[in-house]
């Protein structure tokens, strides 16, 4: 039994559920309810929830406050490569796209490292695209020996791997893993992976799970909002998260919730999230998993992501830049080598001050490994 | 939707599981069982004491029930297990509730010990109920060794103190798959009746029954009470308070001025 | 010859097989369980078991219980 098993099941539950059917009353309830029910969140998520969008999101800002505090924790990505033998027709790095391709030297990891490090953040998210060839696991293992000496957590967002290689990753020091589904959408899915090792549905689906028995201490899962449908998305991110919370108590489970920003290549057919939506997805979440991680990256602008700060988000993503080298290395004039176009340019100072305004404490160092 | 109650692989009509100790008399003890409308029925093991052996209770116990034999009286996982074996083979199917009591002063369970126990009797074939304190992990170990429901005591044995331990067990409940049976410290029907709305699968009772001056109409009572508390959770209670008091300060005003 | 039952040595002082020495305390066959030295043995066996010297017996019956 995986999540692949619990995906059908939750579809059954979406096919049964009649959303018109949804009172304000039974809104109310779910708001209040603590229940784990498949019900629940869709209630949740129902466009008739939409209408008491404030109820939720005060019941959620309690909730947040209560589990984690006035706190937001702050990481960067560092891109250590953009090769990538995938074709997803959303991303920059597709194959297929004719940009400039580079893999970090250990060299100019560390000249990336120290630059980060001396903003004062100790967390970091490494990034490599879906190219075992030119970024294998024993390249990111001699990155990460490198980064220990410059960051207290490193995570990774890498190409999925065995249990076994987690397990290695893990023992190398890497304690979170960040992997995204795209979509649940299993049709969806296989339309928008039009080739490439990443094609394989069920291998990624259960990658969460594998880094979860591999010892890491942090999974941060993702559906990547306008391939489709987000409600239907967002369901299955809730149940995913759900699943490996009831699963793993050990570890700690976060879920992002990207939007299609504009990237190189086809950026066409895809729907559209209004902030709104993104807005409900964000308390749906809250009030289905009170101890679920929230994660928003810089694709949001920076009014928007201020905003959310109250409503669910524990942690953000600060000073980014996406493309490899983008810190020290890259010349910023080849915008065009990016995995995404970034909405929120502002430094880490500038994102500190932010939510110090806000009355919150930005976390630069959650932990150390000892 | 019949609302059957389905445990080890059966399903029941009634989500009240009731006890045989200290009743007055088998005869008793028998309209008390009929009264509570209870599907399942414990017992336990003794040592013969020649001379005084009575009647056989199970005699008395209607033949419509599931029987379960009770291990108290075990000290450690390998009591439990040679009582669970004896009872089987005197006759007493394959139920068995493991209650292993190292501490006598308060009857609080021994749960590491009854963890053993479950894991060798699943094996063996038995359907496996272990009594245990409220502790999610551990309810979670007993659930992965194949124990057919959890049982988190209310109360200590016998003191009719009622769920005490309330929020841990709602804990269980939400987390926890196998059927979460609240068993010890059940006092009264109201107190049954609590364990039922926040979604208990069943209730265990027998001193409140079996020491009450009238045995058998209190059986029922509990019987309704169970059956009420069920309906009440699955009508969906509503929570206390929430909907009053409004942020003076909208956290989702933004939205309106969306750019 | 000395057996024990139930925890308690008993002086056994002629040779008795197990149905035997059950019928002697007065129990009743149908109500009761036996282990004989750890080993849960079937009513039907109890004519032919021999008792012998430190034995050990468990003899159990249900009773009430919650």
């Amino acid at each position: 039994m995986t999540f692949y098993n619990t995906l059908q099941e939750s579809e059954a539950c979406l096919r049964n559920f009649d959303a018109h059917e949804i009172s304000r009353g039974s809104v109310i309830r779910a708001v209040e309810s603590e229940s784990c029910s498949p019900e629940r969140l869709l209630t949740l998520l129902s466009p008739k929830a939409s209408d008491d969008l404030e109820l939720m999101a005060r019941k959620a800002h309690e909730i947040t406050l209560r589990q984690f505090g006035r706190v937001i924790q702050l990481y960067t990505p560092l891109y250590l490569s953009n090769f990538c033998d995938n074709q997803c027709s959303y991303c920059g790095f597709n194959a297929r796209n004719r940009v400039p391709r580079k893999t970090l030297t250990l060299e100019e990891i560390e000249r990336e490292a120290a630059y980060i490090a001396s903003t004062g953040l100790k967390h970091i998210l490494i990034l490599t695209g879906g190219s075992r060839p030119h970024a294998p696991l024993s390249y990111i293992k001699s990155a990460v020996r490198v980064l220990k000496k410059y960051f207290s957590s490193i995570s990774a967002e890498i190409y999925a791997l065995s249990e076994g290689e987690y397990a290695e990753l893990a023992a190398e020091g890497v304690d979170g893993l960040t992997i995204y589904q795209e979509t649940y959408h299993e049709a969806v899915y296989d339309r928008v992976h039009k080739a490439g090792p990443k094609k394989d549905f069920q291998f990624r689906l259960e990658a969460p799970e594998r880094a979860a028995r591999g010892a890491f201490r942090n999974v941060n899962i993702g559906a990547l909002l306008g391939l489709s449908d987000w409600r239907r998305e967002s369901f299955f991110l809730g149940m995913h998260a759900g699943y490996l919370q009831d699963r793993f108590p050990n570890v700690e489970i976060s879920a992002s919730v990207p939007r299609i920003r504009p990237h190189e290549g086809d950026f066409s057919g895809f729907e559209q999230v209004s902030d709104r939506d993104l807005v409900q997805m964000i308390l749906a979440l809250r009030l289905f998993l009170p101890r679920l991680g929230i994660t928003l990256s810089t694709r949001e602008s920076p009014w928007l992501r201020e905003n959310l700060v109250p409503l669910g988000v524990t942690r953000m993503s600060a000073g980014s830049t996406t493309e490899v080298g983008g810190h020290t290395i890259a010349c910023h004039d080849a915008e065009d080598a990016s995995q995404f176009k970034i909405a929120d340019e502002r430094n880490v100072e500038e994102i500190k001050a932010m939510l110090v305004a806000r009355g919150y404490q930005p976390v630069l160092k959650d932990w150390m490994q000892l | 939707m019949e609302d059957l109650f389905r445990v080890g692989g059966r399903e029941f009509q009634s989500r009240l599981l009731l006890g045989t100790g200290k009743f007055a008399n088998y005869a008793v003890m028998k309209k008390a069982i009929e009264e509570s409308g209870s599907d399942i029925v414990t017992v336990a093991l003794r040592r013969v004491d020649p001379g005084s052996q009575a009647d056989n209770i199970l005699d008395f116990i209607p033949p419509q029930c599931t029987l379960m034999t009770n291990t108290s009286g075990a000290r450690d996982a390998d009591e439990a297990i040679r009582i669970a074996r004896l009872a089987k083979a005197g006759g007493a199917g394959n139920w068995i509730k493991i209650e292993v009591v190292q501490d006598n002063k308060y009857l609080l369970p021994e749960n590491l010990e009854t963890l053993k126990a479950v894991e060798v009797l699943v094996k063996e074939g038995f359907v496996v109920l272990p009594y245990m304190s409220p502790d999610l992990s551990m309810a979670r170990r007993m659930e992965d060794a194949g124990a057919a429901a959890v049982m988190p005591l209310g109360a200590p044995i016998g003191s009719n103190r009622g769920i005490k331990t309330r929020e841990l067990v709602e804990i269980m409940v939400r987390e926890i798959k196998v059927p979460v049976i609240v068993d010890a410290g059940i006092g009264s029907p109201s107190q049954a009746c609590e364990c039922m709305e926040i979604g208990c699968a069943a209730v265990l009772v027998n001193t409140a029954v079996a020491i009450s001056e009238n045995p058998v109409q209190m059986a029922s009572a509990f019987r309704d009470a169970v059956m009420a508390g069920r309906r009440a959770y699955l009508s969906g209670i509503p929570e206390k308070g929430g909907l009053s008091g409004a942020a003076s300060s909208p956290l989702t005003g933004f939205l309106s001025d969306e750019k | 010859m000395l057996i024990r039952v139930n925890g308690k040595e008993e002086q056994i002082d002629q040779p008795l097989s197990l149905k035997e020495l059950v019928l002697r305390k007065g129990l009743q066959l149908d109500r009761i369980v036996i282990e004989h030295n750890g080993v849960i043995l079937p009513r039907s066996s109890w004519g032919s078991v021999r008792l012998t010297e430190k034995d050990t017996l468990e003899i159990v019956s249900f009773v009430g219980g919650g």
